[in-house]
């Protein structure tokens, strides 16, 4: 049995940063300080974006798939990536967490989303799905002296495994149905085979499990406790990286593995995101912890961005991905903020703790200001450009009265965004607390990129947009 | 002939899949599981994946059930075994099994039963199932082969991580 060499250009850069994954491993026995690994793993990263233009094409036979839409999301995974990096080296010595294998099961999650978004078969897409979920379980745990994060990190996996053994199922039944994996010949296998309702049946298995992967309701239930009780850097990391890996898949699979039944699929998101908007906003405004309130807040977004799916055409899916890297931006930063607040002593995590926050700290809590409005959606901020263009697109498409819907649930959700805000400008801070906060020079860099990319996005959009536009073609 | 092995072995595993659920004791309910796990593997004999059928036994009735007796002697469960056995809202649990169950079933008649592509079942038996399993694992299916390489090695690494000592300091 004789194979021809595969041609391995469009895997390239999975390979040279499985490489440095591999090399950080064992070289991170050997060093002391930590926050080296910490660099040596943005050096890989730079390394990687630098062979993405180079290598668009499809390799084994079909099975991966490298092209403008695929490298977008993996440029997103890289950013999240880098960002959560910058945000961990002090907050892990703070938590008593410092391992070095911290950064290289970071990597491997960001592998495991990288291989999802550049998935061309079912099985590939799983396997990517399996590496970055198992990846981000181990994570979750990651400090292992507190019951909240072990108890955190066993929900996620309990679920987890539950939504991977569904979209096992759907794969099978797909596979029984059509005769194959590949996404790409997978539709037009579907129709043939003439059977609408096992289809559509197989369809929800793989949207429930997507549904679990990107927390739409009602497969939302582990999102507010798992991520109150994991790190705060790895809810940061969680609550973009998996998701956009999620939607990367969403947008490959649905519109084009189930292109055939488009209106069928559309009809199922349609509830889902309705939904997901409303319990997502409306169960935010009770939360007191600023890490539940946040979890629920990217409930809430997760059904924004799904809209870009609904609309779909290169529109739709281009306003997703913007709306994904300007969520990744916004998210970060709203999460650095209570890192920032983290200190040797205590956890700053709940509204009361952050009563007049702006007397004490008025940079800081300027940059919450900025964050909290882009999560509404606040001109000028880059949240507004997101939804904006999901709207338009969504408008576009026919769905205008699914775009007012939306714009109804982002108004209510105003309110408790807007609430951190009145508790930090307009309360006058309790005399008990500290409110000391534990700076270092990667989290000021971090916190120095998502403001800057908030407010440039917000006011100059037109290279994101125009770049997201010409890579899903 | 055929037939009637399959349907000893279809019920048997169904069988032991349910005590396997209802048995209060939990070594009764693994050394059921392990009777499954045999007949699960009669099944794939009967498919001309014997290879499978090795695996089967070797990798699931020999480690993974070692490992499920092994929580169960550390969890000491001689005070549980009494408890009640099924959780609240057990109803509406099996309603939506038994919708699955029967979705299930509708959808059997739209599977391509043949098998497709170039390895049909007189092809396997004649090259033998495991060298045809490796030839198509180690070419056409390298690429998720190796994935799941690393999906081992994060495993690895990560139980060494979960099980490290603490910091100090």
């Amino acid at each position: 049995m004789n194979m021809p060499m595969p041609n391995l250009q469009p895997l390239m850069p999975e390979i040279l940063f499985l490489c440095f994954a591999l090399i950080i491993m064992i070289l991170e026995l050997f060093l002391k300080s930590k926050e080296t690994v910490g660099l040596l793993v943005i050096v890989a990263v730079a390394a990687t974006a630098y062979l993405f233009p180079q290598s668009f094409g499809t390799t084994f036979s079909g099975m991966f798939i490298s092209d403008g839409y695929s490298s977008f999301f993996k440029f997103v995974f890289l950013l999240n990536l880098t960002l959560t990096i910058l945000i961990s080296i002090r907050y892990i010595q703070i938590e008593r967490a410092e391992f070095g294998e911290y950064y290289t099961i970071l990597m491997f999650s960001t592998l495991g989303m990288m291989i999802m978004a550049s998935a061309g078969d079912l099985i590939v897409l799983y396997l990517g799905l399996e590496l970055m979920a198992l990846s981000t379980y181990i994570l979750a745990a990651f400090i292992r002296h507190d019951a909240r994060s072990t108890e955190a990190s066993l929900k996620y996996f309990l679920l987890g495994a539950f939504s991977s053994a569904i979209l096992l199922y759907g794969i099978m039944l797909i596979y029984g149905l059509a005769g194959t994996t590949d996404i790409m010949k997978l539709s037009a296998l579907l129709l043939k085979s003439n059977m609408k309702l096992q289809t559509l049946f197989a369809i929800v298995m793989v949207t429930v499990a997507f549904g679990f992967k990107i927390a739409l309701v009602p497969f939302h239930m582990w999102a507010p406790d798992v991520y109150e009780g994991a790190p705060t850097s790895i809810t940061a990391f969680m609550s973009v990286g998996p998701k956009a890996a999620g939607f990367a898949v969403i947008g490959r699979v649905f519109l084009t593995g189930f292109e055939g039944f488009t209106p069928d699929w559309r009809l199922l998101l349609i509830v889902l995101s309705i939904a997901t908007m409303a319990i997502g906003n409306i169960l935010a405004i009770q939360q007191q912890n600023l890490k539940r309130m946040l979890a629920y807040s990217s409930v809430a977004h997760a059904g924004y961005a799904v809209l870009g799916v609904i609309a779909g055409g290169s529109e739709g899916l281009s306003s997703m991905m913007n709306y994904l890297l300007i969520y990744a931006f916004m998210n970060i930063g709203a999460f650095s903020i209570i890192i920032l607040l983290r200190n040797e002593q205590e956890r700053i995590e709940t509204l009361e703790q952050i009563r007049g926050l702006a007397k004490n700290h008025p940079f800081t809590s300027a940059l919450m200001l900025i964050f909290m409005f882009s999560l509404t959606g606040i001109p000028p901020t880059a949240g507004f450009i997101g939804k904006f263009f999901i709207f338009r697109s969504l408008v576009y498409a026919g769905y205008a009265w699914l775009a007012v819907v939306a714009v109804v649930f982002s108004v209510i959700s105003a309110f408790f965004y807007l609430r951190v805000v009145m508790y930090m400008y307009m309360y006058e801070p309790s005399e008990t607390a500290e409110q000391a906060l534990a700076p270092s020079a990667p989290l000021g860099l971090a916190l120095f990129i998502t403001a800057v990319m908030v407010i440039l996005i917000g006011l100059y959009p037109e290279p994101f947009i125009s770049f997201a536009r010409v890579v899903t073609g | 002939m055929v037939e009637l092995f399959f349907i000893y072995f279809a019920i048997m595993i169904v069988f032991c899949s349910v005590m396997v659920v209802i048995g209060k004791n939990p070594v009764h309910s693994v050394l059921w599981m392990l009777v499954m796990f045999f007949h699960v593997a009669g099944v794939y004999l009967m498919l001309n994946a014997e290879f499978l059928a090795a695996t089967q036994i070797i990798v699931y009735a020999g480690a993974i059930l070692v490992l499920f007796l092994f929580v169960i002697m550390l969890l000491n469960l001689r005070d549980e075994i009494v408890s009640e056995h099924s959780v609240d809202g057990w109803p509406a649990g099996l309603a939506i099994a038994l919708g699955f169950l029967i979705v299930s079933v509708l959808s059997l008649v739209g599977f391509t039963v043949k098998a497709t592509g170039p390895w049909s079942i007189e092809e396997v038996s004649r090259v033998t199932h495991t060298k045809a399993l490796g030839g198509v694992l180690y070419t056409e299916y390298l690429l998720p082969f190796e994935v799941a390489s690393l999906i081992l090695l994060v495993a690895i690494v990560g139980a060494v991580v979960l099980a490290k000592k603490r910091l100090k300091s």
